[in-house]
């Protein structure tokens, strides 16, 4: 498959909910609908929040990959 | 003096039996007050006006189930706790809004007046309560079942029933359980059952980041899930996380906790049934209230956990549930509920 390319990109490794939401949700923000964000962050609490809150406003998720660090890479494709 | 004497027959119902209340009618001596218009004895039997320490005081306990209230009916206890009370409101610990420093002469027109908005006068003793609930699916993102939907169901249809000794029934959205529905001695807990399909699960491991009790593992290789039933409590999170919606809801429903109670000698409620429909439910609590109601005759002042402690009571419980809502959504491995150890 194909890597979809992103029109954007954040780090929010660092940070929890949330930072993590509101941060993914302004990067969201500058993107037109259809466009894809790309984003780090960390396992356990974070990647669970940010995946059931996006699913939760009808973002989708469209790839995951675990980093060898243990983080994860998601991209969003924005809708609405 | 121009005192003007007049007897004023009143009865208080708190945590009394209804024959004990009878007998220990008081004959108030009114010095130049008059009760103002005309105190619905009934009403005041229902409970909810609670004697506080001051002379001629009482905390008026409001109606709100599920802790919901409206603009309308707060205007309208604004207006009735300036003009009868002290512009003190105290919120209770089960979400009832209280009126603080009403005297008893005014309860008739404070009555009245509150009417007008539709908000009722909650209840005290031994009776079914005002439920609680949290905000459930309405608009908390945790929430499975509809449980303001359900406390205005119990509202109508249970509220005020005469009990052995109180009756407090909670629902919580789901299992985080907010509104602590296991120390209820009803509590209905918004649960799913999570069911897996293979062919779209990509492997990304996020549903076992989602679940926090560890009954999800991911496969060293695929990264698809191991699940471990022992382990869920029927949470939904990871049919909430999973991106492919390769989990999904197998079933939904209420848990029905039974018997527990909080206090001075506190008891942790037993699960009864799992995956109850709300029309289950509903039918769940009406047995269970009429089993109570029945168990108890002669019993006096027991709540439902102690009375289900008893021999054998746990069993006959079990049969009146059955005869209800059927046989297969009853939990098999029945535990009475247990009291909870508290050093003082
Ligand atoms: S019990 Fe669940 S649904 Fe209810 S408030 Fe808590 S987290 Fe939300
Ligand atoms: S429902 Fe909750 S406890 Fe059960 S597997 Fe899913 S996330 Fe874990
Ligand atoms: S979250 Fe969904 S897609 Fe990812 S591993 Fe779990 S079931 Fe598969």
């Amino acid at each position: 498959m194909a890597e979809i390319a992103a029109d954007k990109f954040i780090d929010i490794s660092s940070e929890v909910c949330p930072m993590s939401f509101v941060l993914t949700k302004l990067a969201l923000d500058e993107l037109e609908d259809g466009q894809v964000l790309e984003l780090v962050c960390q396992a356990g609490d974070p990647v669970r929040n940010i995946s059931i809150q996006l699913k939760d406003e009808g973002q989708m998720i469209i790839s995951v990959k675990k980093e060898t660090d243990g983080n994860f890479r998601l991209k969003i494709r924005k809708n609405g | 003096m121009d005192t003007k004497k007049k007897k004023l027959k009143i009865s208080v119902d708190h945590n009394l039996e209804e024959r004990t209340i009878k007998r220990i009618e008081v004959n108030a001596e009114v010095s130049g007050k008059k009760p103002v218009g005309k105190i619905n004895f009934a009403e005041l039997r229902a409970g909810g006006f609670i004697k506080q320490r001051q002379k001629d005081k009482f905390t008026v306990r409001l109606k709100c189930p599920g802790g919901n209230m409206t603009l309308d009916r707060l205007k309208t206890i604004v207006a009735a706790t300036e003009k009868f009370g002290s512009g003190q409101l105290h919120l209770s610990t089960r979400q009832s809004m209280e009126i603080l420093h009403v005297d008893y002469h005014n309860f008739g027109p404070l009555v009245d007046l509150l009417k007008e908005a539709g908000q009722d006068v909650a209840s005290c003793g031994p009776r079914v309560r005002v439920p609680n609930a949290c905000g459930g699916c309405e608009y908390n993102p945790n929430g499975i079942t509809d449980t303001q939907k359900m406390a205005n169901v119990v509202n109508e249809k249970f509220f005020g029933m005469r009990t052995n000794h109180k009756f407090k029934m909670s629902f919580s959205g789901c299992p985080h359980d907010c509104i602590h529905a296991a120390s209820a001695d009803l509590g209905l807990i918004g649960t799913v059952w999570p069911v897996w399909e293979e062919a779209s699960c990509t492997g990304c491991t996020i549903c076992a980041s989602a679940c926090t009790e560890g009954a999800i593992e991911s496969h060293p290789e695929t990264g698809k899930p191991i699940f471990d039933a022992e382990k869920c409590l029927y949470c939904d999170d990871c049919v909430r996380a999973c991106p492919t919606s390769s989990w999904t809801a197998g079933k939904t429903g209420h848990s029905l906790r039974v018997g527990g109670h909080h206090g001075r000698h506190p008891v942790n409620s037993t699960i009864a049934a799992r995956f109850l429909t709300d029309e289950e439910a509903e039918a769940a609590i009406g047995a269970s209230i009429a089993w109570y109601q029945k168990a108890g005759e002669g019993k006096g002042r027991i709540r439902l956990g102690n009375l289900l402690m008893q021999e054998g009571q746990m069993e006959s419980y079990m049969a009146a549930l059955a005869d209800a809502i059927g046989p297969e959504k009853l939990e098999e491995n029945i535990e009475a509920p247990q009291k909870i150890t508290i050093r003082r």
